[in-house]
């Protein structure tokens, strides 16, 4: 499974989405990859990728993907990224 | 925790006053500018993400990661620590107002990984997230950082 989180510049928000979607599939016990990527190539990787994960500001930029999409309102929130993610990779 | 946030912050200012977000972000800039990291080029790089992207920086309730990407402007990694005496709006959905401002530059894409890490481990912490928001003086929160670190 390949997941890709994506912001702006690739190098803030995307890495800390990125950590904590890694800690959330841990203790889920799921195996996939988690690719930080910014606004520019998310729209490429997104074409190969089960699931995106963004925030609301960005996910109407990403356009129209295969990929599921699904947005996080807070980042340091594993709860919300939890209960977000746990139905769209089991 | 092993990564001492406290050293890797190039400035911290409590208690600031900006009016409104672009005030917000110049002021992280400002703190990144006097510890050397960045040039005053990246401050407005910082602003115009954030035009042509939208308040997509605001990724916690009240906390907003100020940053571009990897640039001429940038001289080193590093990140500044604002704290608002008065939270501004930053037109996000569901995060607004922000009363924490934490710039962020980096040279490449996976040099500052760590210093990321240590970030959201604090502000992750809402017991610890309250008492950096109580701190009154740049002091208490490198003492409350530096305090965290050791544990």
């Amino acid at each position: 499974m390949k997941i890709v989180a994506v912001c702006g510049m690739g190098i803030g928000t995307s890495v800390l989405l990125k950590m904590n979607a890694e800690k959330v599939l841990a203790s889920l016990g799921i195996d996939a990859e988690v690719e930080a990527a910014d606004i520019g190539v998310a729209r490429g990787a997104a074409q190969t990728a089960d699931i995106v994960l963004t925030s609301d500001e960005l996910a109407p930029e990403i356009g129209d993907v295969p990929a599921e999409v699904i947005i996080i309102d807070n980042f340091f929130d594993l709860d919300e990224i939890t209960a977000k993610l746990t139905p769209a990779v089991q | 925790m092993t990564l001492n946030l406290a050293e890797e912050l190039s400035s911290i200012t409590t208690k600031a006053t900006a009016s409104d977000w672009r005030a917000a972000i110049r002021l992280a800039g400002d703190g990144l500018v006097a510890g050397g990291v960045t040039t005053e080029a990246y401050t407005e790089e910082m602003i115009t993400a954030v035009e042509e992207h939208g308040p997509y920086i605001v990724i916690a309730p009240g906390i907003a990661l100020a940053h571009s990407r990897p640039a001429e402007s940038v001289l080193k990694g590093g990140l500044s620590w604002v704290s608002l005496e008065t939270p501004v709006e930053f037109g996000h959905a569901s995060n607004d107002p922000v009363s924490l401002v934490i710039g962020l530059a980096a040279l490449d894409h996976t040099a500052h990984i760590e210093v990321l890490k240590a970030v959201a481990g604090v502000l992750s912490n809402k017991e610890v997230r309250a008492r950096l928001e109580a701190a009154e003086t740049p002091d208490q929160v490198r003492e409350l950082l530096s305090s965290l670190a050791t544990k």
